[in-house]
């Protein structure tokens, strides 16, 4: 039972990726038609010649994966572990043959099904039992596989009242209960997973992954692919760590986990330039990560601002979950005309310090406006840094809340007391 | 992506690997095959790997069907409204206003019937086919499946409004007591005709269609264009005979005349030198389509 089942070598995938150059600001009207002249004649030009169209003028190569090589063996739990953008799904998207490498090989051997997302393919027009069949058979279970495990599904998902309503009409739990019901009666010889886990309630996620352990005890091989170190820990006996699309280890889980945790303490940082004709921008950001305790801690940023006249600023500091989503945001000013600074021609250094203790472990991204407060933006720099909250224990009963478990990226502090207790409560306990 | 990228092409990689010869060889490997990713790898599986999928196209086929008439008011009689109201108005605007000839003695809904039924299949599998990449975008970019299933899949709603409107054309040749003839046996043959004509073009949308999106522009203007200048309201007889071999040159026109010449019996003749060349064009627009398909098939994901 240790023959090779995936061999990957030298594996890469490279994106072609445009920007729009930050030479120029184009204010005339006669700037703005030859760039447009000048773009739509190269689109014509790609499109004659069956290349891919790019918007922006420079476009440069993005190696996503680089030089890939490793091997699992049958009936092997492997966990795929990395930043965003370490190359996570890409791997996967390679292994799963929705895109294909652009260097390198990968041997499978075996039916591969991949559950990139739970609910794939699923219609809302159709019932629930409609799409059961539908979900299976984009998932690449046969006819009679599905008929056979029908029961067995509707059990698992605990929708068997409402199997015969679309499922538009479906609570977001029933839907998801449904999903992940389908594709985990998925039996394939090779098991290719993403952060699907993260769905649903605490009950229904220890559901999930017990039913995992099932498939990966029944010697089929499993790659299963988080940030959620503890997941990993759990699940996997080998864990690959992606670093910007290498492999930065593959090794035993605890060993593997450990680096990942120690390459961790990073500063991001941002260096930007200063557009023609600004006023002021901000050239220069890095941002750190302090941790407390049992908290989400507090980020400091170091702001490098340079200045072409004297000008009265703030800075607003939005912050997003790596997906995009807004969380929040603060204001050097405090939205307040008497914390504005005055600064001078020159450079000027700012340290910032944002209180972040209600975040949730995760990945987020920061956003930074230079403003005039309440008249204009003189200097944006949209997602121009990236910081992870690691939130751990302040004791052995405590879990710690992640952001992707779907609950928001928040998790505000709360006091509970008890205000009243009935008899009858009272009897019982004791 | 340039040719001259250094990395080996599947030309000059050795076929078995050492893997495959590690392979076990009792009952229950042997049903599993080895898959070999890799640049530029063209598929030897690939007519197999898609009859390995037979069961999602017919299960997204069913979809595409069961989702098309619900939560409408009047359902299937759509599919029945939408020729039967074209006919109206192409006999009266042609049959009666420009008293156009029909073929023989042919009724002149009836002749407008004949070849509205190709003309809908062909312009309704490509403008369904045409968008279906993009619209299953979601699907394209979490699950592998010969991606080929997709615009066929959904080429097979046309065929069910297809198959109702034949049951009109029926029932209108009853109405003015038209017999057919025994060429009515060929009719599956320019069924399939008519949908190998609509396919090729189809799939050369649909896959330049992730690429640019301004193919999804391009099809309501040729289905337009496409009923006027496709003998639909009026018999291809009527076209001056120095010019009807390049007028059979739109492939639709072969589709056409050959469904009116297997309905319409005896009244309407089959003009063989265009036919043949309505034939040839068919086949090299499929050609053509496949093949454009097939190579960029692997790079759906990434554009989508």
């Amino acid at each position: 039972m240790s023959d090779v089942v995936i061999r990957a070598s030298n594996l890469g995938k490279v994106y072609l990726i445009g920007h729009e150059s930050q030479r120029e600001s184009y204010t005339a009207l006669r700037d703005v038609i030859g760039r447009s002249t000048r773009n739509f004649l190269r689109s014509a030009g790609d499109l004659m010649r069956g290349r891919q169209l790019i918007v922006g003028d420079e476009v440069e190569e993005f190696w996503a994966l680089k030089d890939v090589s490793f091997e699992i063996k049958r009936g092997e739990v492997v966990g795929v572990i990395g930043r965003n953008g370490a190359g996570k799904s890409t791997l996967l998207k390679i292994l799963s043959r929705i895109t294909e490498p652009s260097a390198g090989r990968v041997e499978i051997l075996g039916r591969v099904a991949s559950l990139l997302e739970v609910g794939t393919g699923f219609h809302p027009e159709l019932t629930g039992r409609e799409n059961i069949y539908l979900n299976g058979a984009i998932l690449g279970m046969a006819r009679s596989e599905i008929r056979r495990k029908f029961d067995e599904i509707v059990a698992f998902a605990e929708v068997e009242k409402f199997l015969d309503t679309p499922v538009k009409r479906y609570s977001s739990g029933m839907y998801v209960r449904l999903a992940f019901a389908v594709a985990a009666h998925l039996e394939p010889e090779i098991l290719v997973v993403d952060e699907v886990l993260a769905v649903g309630d605490v009950a229904f996620q220890k559901k999930c992954l017990g039913k995992m352990q099932d498939v990966a005890s029944h010697g089929r091989t499993v790659l299963f692919v988080s940030h959620n170190a503890s997941a990993i820990q759990r699940m996997c006996s080998k864990c690959l760590l992606l670093a910007s699309g290498k492999v930065a280890a593959y090794d035993a889980t605890g060993s593997v986990l450990r680096q990942y945790a120690e390459a961790d303490d990073r500063v991001s940082s941002y260096r930007g330039q200063v557009p023609k004709n600004a006023v002021a921008a901000t050239i220069a950001a890095d941002v750190q990560v302090e941790e407390v305790r049992g908290t989400g801690g507090r980020i400091r940023l170091k702001l490098r601002v340079v200045a072409r006249r004297e000008v009265r600023v703030g800075c607003n500091i939005r912050i997003k979950t790596a997906a995009g989503e807004a969380v929040g945001w603060a204001s050097t000013n405090q939205l307040d005309q008497r914390n504005e600074v005055d600064i001078l021609v020159g450079e000027t250094e700012f340290d910032v310090t944002v209180d972040t203790s209600a975040l949730c472990g995760g990945a987020y991204s920061v956003s930074l406006d230079l403003v005039r407060p309440g008249i204009e933006y003189l200097h944006r720099a949209e997602d121009c840094l990236v910081f992870e909250i690691r939130r751990s224990a302040d004791s052995l009963e405590m879990r710690v809340p992640e952001l992707s478990w779907g609950n928001g990226a928040a998790f505000f502090p709360c006091e509970t007391r008890i205000a009243r207790v009935s008899d009858k409560a009272t009897r019982k306990i004791a | 992506m340039t040719s001259s990228a250094p990395f080996p092409d599947s030309a000059t990689t050795p076929e078995r690997s050492p893997l495959a010869t590690s392979r076990p060889a009792d009952g229950l490997q042997q049903s599993e095959r080895l898959i070999i990713l890799e640049r530029g790898r063209a598929d030897r599986n690939y007519w197999l790997d898609l009859w390995h999928y037979r069961e999602l196209f017919a299960i997204l086929a069913w979809r595409d069907i069961s989702v098309r008439y619900k939560q409408t008011v009047i359902g299937v009689t759509w599919a029945f409204l939408r020729p039967f109201l074209t006919m109206i108005v192409f006999t009266v605007i042609f049959g009666s206003l420009a008293k156009l000839p029909s073929d023989g003695a042919v009724p002149y809904p009836v002749l407008v019937f004949a070849g509205m039924l190709p003309w809908f299949l062909f312009s309704s599998i490509l403008s369904e086919a045409s968008g279906s990449l993009v619209g299953n975008a979601q699907l394209i970019s979490k699950v592998y499946f010969p991606r080929l299933i997709v615009p066929a899949a959904s080429g097979v709603v046309a065929l069910v409004d297809f198959a109702i409107n034949v049951v009109i054309l029926f029932l209108i040749m009853a109405w003015f007591a038209f017999v057919p003839n025994w060429q009515i046996v060929f009719l599956p043959v320019f069924i399939v005709l008519a949908v190998l004509a609509s396919l090729g073009p189809a799939l050369l949308i649909t896959s330049l269609n992730v690429k640019y999106r301004d193919f999804r522009y391009v099809i309501p203007f040729v289905v337009q264009f496409g009923l006027y200048v496709s003998p639909v309201g009026f018999s291809s007889a009527v076209v001056p005979e120095s010019w009807r071999f390049w007028y059979s040159l739109n492939p639709v026109v072969g589709v056409i005349d050959g469904f009116r010449w297997c309905l319409l019996g005896g009244e309407s003749q089959l003009y063989v030198p265009g036919f043949m060349a309505s034939l040839v064009v068919v086949a090299a627009m499929l050609w053509l389509g496949i093949r454009h398909f097939r190579k960029t098939e692997k790079t759906f994901a990434d554009l989508i």
